[in-house]
């Protein structure tokens, strides 16, 4: 591993954790996008909640429909949870956000290295790329490695009065999602809505 | 979101000969409560992307990718703002996958205009052939399509097309024809 990252002194956490973590602190029906596979598994098994929007394929949008929500509803804060593996799909998408600056914006991103859904291959990045390093050169200068769970939760509420967006990455094991997302999009998509207060139900 | 109105505006049933194809598209946009703009860019584009810039009432900026503006304008839709994406051809031949996973399923309205690149004087074969994959995608997810070549038809057929994509909560895809827009031609 390069020695230039700063990774080497992250403590590999656990998803499932985390995203609990975060989720306990989400007071103000603050939106969370869920990223395709692992994340949006270990965000639904977190406990279902009105504002979060579950991804079931579109690997790597998971920001850019954040985006979408967070220029939509300004005064509402909007978190995304993305993979590493999605994310190395669409750097590109990282300049864009950087370039709009929404400060109600919070991307975090998982980074255990690995595909793991597909059966733990190594992504190509794994061990060479900084994903901080990569948000920073792509102009998201407020980018922290989250050091452990304490500075997670730390950099979370500094987030939520931030004055730009935001990103944290962690480093993840290589375990999976412990529950799996009802696969029903419709519904999915229906219910976020009202979550966001953009409809009532029928 | 109050549902769009059922109304196509009396303006859309007659022909507005005085005005170009991008005033056309930016004001039916305008008129449909459609504020977001993300593109990748297009040469042909390039007058309504710069009306579009200039107009404080559109949030208009390019992206990376195409799949990228999809997810952006879905995003907003489901927060309750309205979106459209502009690109060109080669830009939609990215888009098969987002498509199929994201705005079909979850009954997203995306609004697409397409700039039509490989047909009518192309000039660069591999353009040609991309443009021959776009109608059978959107055929095969049977997503409404129109190609639009006749600026008498523009208003009419954009306006109604973005109604119809709200209401029914389904995808469009409005292609430029180079009929409607002159295109690009290889001495340009």
């Amino acid at each position: 591993m390069n020695s230039k990252m700063n990774t080497r002194n992250t403590k590999v956490m656990n998803r499932f954790d985390v995203t609990s973590r975060l989720v306990a602190k989400l007071k103000h029906e603050e939106a969370v996008i869920g990223g395709i596979g692992n994340t949006n598994f270990d965000l639904w098994a977190a406990g279902h909640r009105p504002q979060n929007f579950y991804m079931l394929g579109s690997m790597g949008l998971a920001f850019p429909i954040a985006l979408g929500v967070a220029l939509a509803q300004p005064d509402r804060r909007v978190f995304a949870l993305e993979g590493d593996g999605s994310l190395l799909m669409q750097l590109g998408a990282l300049s864009t956000i950087a370039a709009l600056k929404p400060k109600n914006l919070i991307m975090i991103v998982m980074d255990n290295g690995i595909y793991q859904i597909t059966g733990a291959q190594p992504t190509p990045a794994a061990g060479i790329a900084d994903i901080v390093a990569i948000a920073a050169g792509s102009g998201l200068t407020n980018s922290a490695w989250a050091a452990d769970e304490e500075d997670f939760e730390r950099l979370v509420d500094a987030a939520m009065s931030a004055s730009e967006p935001s990103l944290i990455a962690l480093r993840i094991d290589d375990k999976p999602g412990v529950g799996t997302t009802r696969r029903d999009p419709v519904q999915i998509r229906e219910r976020f809505m009202h979550g966001l207060g953009v409809r009532e139900p029928l | 979101m109050a549902i769009a109105e059922q109304q196509t505006s009396s303006q859309a049933t007659h022909a507005s000969s005085d005005k170009s194809w991008h005033d056309i598209v930016l004001q039916t946009l305008k008129r449909n409560e459609i504020s977001l703009i993300p593109y990748v860019p297009d040469r042909v584009l390039t007058p309504l992307i710069k009306n579009l810039h200039a107009d404080p009432f559109f949030t208009t900026f390019a992206t990376a990718r195409e799949e990228e503006a999809v997810g952006i304008v879905s995003g907003a839709w489901m927060g309750g703002r309205r979106g459209a994406v502009l690109m060109q051809t080669s830009g939609f031949a990215t888009l098969a996958n987002t498509l199929a996973s994201l705005a079909v399923p979850y009954q997203i309205p995306l609004i697409m205009f397409v700039s039509e690149r490989g047909t009518l004087g192309e000039f660069n074969y591999g353009q040609s052939l991309v443009c021959r994959t776009m109608r059978p995608v959107l055929d095969s997810l049977a997503l409404e399509h129109h190609t639009i070549t006749r600026l008498d038809e523009l208003e009419f057929i954009a306006d109604r097309s973005i109604k119809q994509a709200v209401t029914t909560q389904a995808p469009v895809a409005l292609i430029l024809n180079p009929l409607l827009t002159g295109g690009k031609t290889f001495d340009k």
